[in-house]
């Protein structure tokens, strides 16, 4: 059984114009998430990529019940989430946890950062008593290579650098022992010397203590280095899903074709790609009937502005895509 | 003759912890029709010298040495009104999240005809047909002149200031991390414009970002900041396959590669110093894996080392050796040396 | 002793890492530091503080007590004298011990009532501003209609409906003045909503409730402190309006009262100056007082507004 089980979630928001909207126009409705599905197992490494708008982060957030879906269902471990509530709501928090984007606002402003990590274990009782709690506060700390950690314990978020609240941000993510860490963007407000070391440290904790991970970044190179499987969204829905070496190596859809092409290399000799998609704005507004892709599409063709692709197996990735379906299949 | 000649420049700020030294002794020369990348870190003084050349430096910050030749004037020594006749028709700027720098209750185009109109003494109807050329340069329709900046997305606007900056051909223009707020194929497309655009007008471009695959893929030449010096510098392929200065040795190493093979990255242990005291030898010491007991005293000058390359280190002359080891001693730096105090407040 | 040991042997440095609430009451002695004008509205307050505890002691004469002369008549209308510092009422009460105990009626209904009002509108603000919807709905149509009332005149009404006591008063006051500080704290609460550290709290577990009053509520007291510091000065003012036109406790002898009586035995036209001047004077310290700390606060809280 997958450890996390996403079927066809879609998230709405309806915009409320001003008193002439509702009297005149329809109501405008913000369609962040389209039918996403997707399985992760047991100690696997997802990465969700793709751009601004994609919904990649409102995924995030419906996993970990910061929002609530339109519709559509989260299981895990077997069990629908939609209406955990009391005592197996918090055992799913302790099971499922975050690293966010901003280390900056991450921590409290008012919480040293000893309060700041005794937060999880309090709320979730654990620890046999108050120095227990210490000690195991400690502890983390000295895994993400905060050490000696009593030099943190009394020290203000403001007083730490951005790789050193991402690690902070970190262990406290890992005090509660979580199966499943969730990370959106976890290292793009830092500096680049010190990503990788974050970077490093996340694959390291993450082998060390079993963990399945969620990736979220617009860094398809960082999603290499640190995801096995890989899923493309855009728009609201994934395009492609499938292992990161065959998702990166050989794209087959045509934005993941045009999303690789376009990360700049950081070897000049290697020679320039040409990204050939239409300069068209995006809008999770306006979602067109067909592929969502359509509108960009350099390889567009009639069916696809009518008939929306479904993901479909094909060599090892499932692609929706109408240029991969067999004839017989397109009407 | 260098379009953009900076001798010795120097800015200090002044702050309630001190005096903080955020650019020492930078020198650099920039030649007509070239592209400079200025690549460093956050804290490395590349805004502040960015500033300085366009002379918006703050309040509180002075520069305290050095002289910025354009076209062979210093600038530095020019009267604030000559100053500013250069912006705009000689040396223009987009600065950093340039898309919030439009004035949001005016059309596009109205702001472009504005200061064509201001600065360049053309008719409002040159100036009309000067923004439609630009804006089909720049690959925006022509007919997106009428729209007001919240219509237009970030890549869009993006374009449209790049475009304003153009609006007097100048000669210069310092772009201060011009992509980075953008998706990544929408900045594949302002890149592609940028390297366009310089191919049609001959401008030349000094682009100060943090990112490295942006000056790859952008410019002729780079030099490398830390700590408020330049490090090291060259043309772009000598300094990314063969660098010298072990600074950027580390940073090669610590970029994750779409298409590279990829193992391990290796970060760069520990951090920028505090530049309100700077350290007394080289800056990067503290971090480097190769130090040696000279670079905790003296402060190595930026030196030619040969091919038009040059690099602030003691031991550039045994780059190829160091090359090699790079990646090992960082990573081994990076795992025996456990960071310990917490960097203070700054 | 291992490290974890050492750390909690410090009790008083631990406990402080573990109380946030504590530290925003730092914030007071912060603005101590920071504001020449904020510390002297401290030390204004400390003093009528300590004239308030002390007036037993300090007062030469109980405020209520008729005195005579030695030959039998009423010592009244006496200008300043040495048994009379500030000479007597019309009916021969000291009038300086009246101004000693006059402190307590102050400040007990200054800061009782700003306290009332900062637990009610900073809960209101915390509730509403959280939940959002038809209970944000609720509350704040509540807040607009304390708005909507004209104070004194309601003031009044509801005193005369509830009895001419010093506490109804306060009750009053909280009653009427909470809606400034709900809706400021309801704002901020808003915009704390959507940090990554209350999501933070969420996502690690806490209950609704405690996300409120332990990550949210830390980062809006001081504000809330600003806010109650004004609603000192403006509690007292209230009181002594109230008293002065005879709607206050006949039996608490305020400034305000003090005011009333003065007004009542044509002080004014008597010159009586040493009669109804300190009392004045002792109701605009104490509403100036407030006003400076409040000055200390915004500077703390909007650093923006501090000169170059």
């Amino acid at each position: 059984m997958p450890m996390l089980e996403v079927a066809n979630l879609q998230k709405h928001y309806t915009l409320h114009g001003g008193m002439m909207a509702s009297v005149f126009g329809g109501r405008r409705v913000v369609h962040a998430l389209n039918g996403v599905s997707f399985n992760v197992e047991q100690g696997q490494s997802l990465g969700l990529a793709g751009e601004s708008g994609c919904g990649k982060t409102t995924t995030a957030k419906l996993i970990l019940k910061l929002l609530r879906p339109t519709s559509g269902a989260i299981r895990f471990a077997g069990r629908d989430i939609s209406d955990l509530e009391g005592a197996d709501l918090l055992g799913y928090r302790r099971q499922v946890q975050f690293v966010f984007q901003n280390p900056y606002e991450a921590l409290n402003p008012r919480f040293t950062i000893l309060r700041a990590m005794l937060e999880p274990l309090v709320i979730h009782g654990i620890g046999a008593s108050a120095l227990n709690r210490v000690e195991r506060v400690a502890d983390a700390l000295r895994q993400v290579h905060l050490d000696p950690p009593e030099a943190f314990f009394m020290k203000y978020p403001h007083h730490l650098s951005g790789g050193q609240l991402q690690r902070v941000v970190i262990a406290r993510a890992l005090l509660v022992e979580p199966r499943l860490l969730v990370a959106d963007e976890p290292v793009s407000m830092l500096d680049v010397s010190v990503r990788a070391g974050v970077l490093n440290l996340m694959r390291d904790l993450t082998r060390r203590h079993g963990l399945t991970t969620i990736y979220i970044s617009h860094d398809l190179a960082l999603i290499r280095y640190m995801c096995t499987t890989t899923a493309v969204m855009y728009l609201g829905t994934i395009c492609e899903i499938g292992s990161t070496a065959e998702v990166i190596g050989r794209p087959k859809h045509p934005y993941t074709q045009a999303l690789v092409a376009a990360v700049p290399d950081p070897d000049p000799t290697r020679a320039e790609r040409v990204v050939k998609i239409s300069d068209t704005v995006p809008t999770p507004l306006h979602i067109p009937v067909g592929c969502p892709f359509a509108d960009r599409c350099p390889m567009v063709m009639d069916i696809c502005r009518t008939v929306r692709p479904a993901l479909r197996a094909i060599e090892g990735v499932r692609v929706a895509c109408h240029l991969y379906e067999a004839p017989e299949e397109v009407h | 003759m260098a379009l953009l000649d900076v001798e010795r420049l120097s800015v200090e700020y002044q702050t309630l912890q001190g005096t903080v030294r955020a650019v020492r002794d930078v020198s650099f020369s920039l030649p007509p029709g070239r592209a400079l990348g200025l690549v460093g870190e956050s804290g490395c003084g590349k805004t502040t010298l960015a500033r300085a050349l366009i002379g918006v430096l703050p309040r509180n910050a002075r520069i305290t040495e050095g002289a910025v030749r354009f076209e062979g004037t210093d600038l530095l020594r020019l009267p604030a009104d000559q100053f500013n006749d250069y912006r705009w028709r000689r040396i223009a700027m987009v600065p950093q999240a340039a898309m919030d720098s439009l004035d949001p209750v005016q059309r596009v185009g109205d702001q472009m005809v504005e200061t064509i109109v201001l600065r360049g003494n053309l008719t409002r109807a040159a100036a009309a047909d000067r923004a439609r050329e630009l804006f089909a340069m720049v690959g925006l329709q022509p007919d997106r002149l009428r729209l007001y900046p919240h219509e237009l997305s970030g890549g869009m606007k993006q374009r449209a200031v790049i475009a304003m900056a153009l609006a007097l051909r100048p000669p210069l223009v310092i772009a201060d991390e011009p992509v980075t707020a953008l998706d990544v194929i929408v900045q594949h497309q302002v890149l592609q414009t940028l390297r366009d655009l310089r191919e049609a007008l001959g401008v030349s471009l000094l682009l100060i970002t943090h990112d490295i695959s942006v000056v790859a893929s952008l410019c002729d030449d780079v030099a490398v900041m830390y700590a408020g010096r330049i490090v090291e510098s060259g043309t772009v392929r000598q300094v990314f396959a063969e660098p010298r200065h072990p600074y950027t040795m580390g940073l090669r190493n610590a970029f994750p590669s779409l298409r590279a093979e990829q193992e391990h990255l290796v970060p760069i242990e520990g951090y920028p110093p505090d530049l309100a005291h700077p350290p007394q030898g080289c800056a990067f010491t503290a971090r480097c894996p190769f130090a040696i007991p000279r670079c905790w005293e003296e402060d190595p000058v930026l030196r030619a080392e040969g091919d038009g390359q040059e690099a602030a280190c003691h031991r550039a002359h045994e780059a190829p050796v160091l090359r090699v080891q790079a990646a090992e001693a960082f990573a081994r730096l990076a795992g025996d040396e456990i960071r310990s105090a917490p960097r203070e407040a700054c | 002793m291992s490290d974890a040991e050492r750390t909690l042997t410090l009790p008083t440095r631990w406990s402080q890492a573990a109380s946030s609430w504590r530290d925003a009451l730092g914030t007071l002695a912060v603005v101590a530091r920071r504001d020449r004008f904020a510390l002297v509205g401290i030390i204004i307050y400390v003093a009528f503080f300590a004239i308030a505890l002390l007036s037993p002691v300090l007062a030469p004469y109980n405020p209520q007590e008729l005195n005579y002369l030695p030959g039998g008549d009423v010592a009244a209308n006496l200008p300043p004298s040495l048994s009379h510092p500030m000479g007597t009422t019309n009916l021969g009460r000291d009038i300086f011990s009246q101004l000693l105990y006059g402190s307590r009626a102050a400040l007990m209904v200054g800061f009782v009532a700003a306290l009332g009002v900062v637990i009610l509108g900073t809960l209101v603000g915390l509730v509403a501003g959280y939940y959002g919807g038809w209970v944000d709905t609720v509350l704040m149509r509540l807040a607009d209609v304390a708005f909507g009332v004209p104070f004194l005149p309601m003031a009044i009404v509801l005193v005369a409906f509830l009895g001419p006591n010093i506490w109804n008063v306060v009750l009053v006051m909280t009653l009427l003045l909470w809606r400034d500080t709900g809706r400021i704290i309801r704002a901020q609460v808003l915009s704390l909503r959507e940090r990554s550290y209350i999501e933070a709290a969420r996502v690690l577990g806490a209950s609704h409730t405690r996300t409120m009053f332990v990550h949210i509520a830390p980062n809006v007291l001081p504000l809330s402190f600003l806010y109650g510091s004004l609603a000192i000065g403006w509690a007292i003012l209230t009181e002594a309006s109230i008293s002065f036109l005879g709607f206050g406790d006949p039996n608490v002898i305020s400034w305000g009262f003090m005011l009333q009586d003065a007004y009542n035995s044509q002080a004014l036209a008597r010159q009586a100056f040493h009669w109804f001047v300190p009392p004045g004077v002792c109701i605009m310290l104490a509403v100036m007082a407030g006003f400076f700390i409040s000055r200390g606060y915004e500077e703390l809280l909007f650093p923006r507004l501090r000169r170059r």
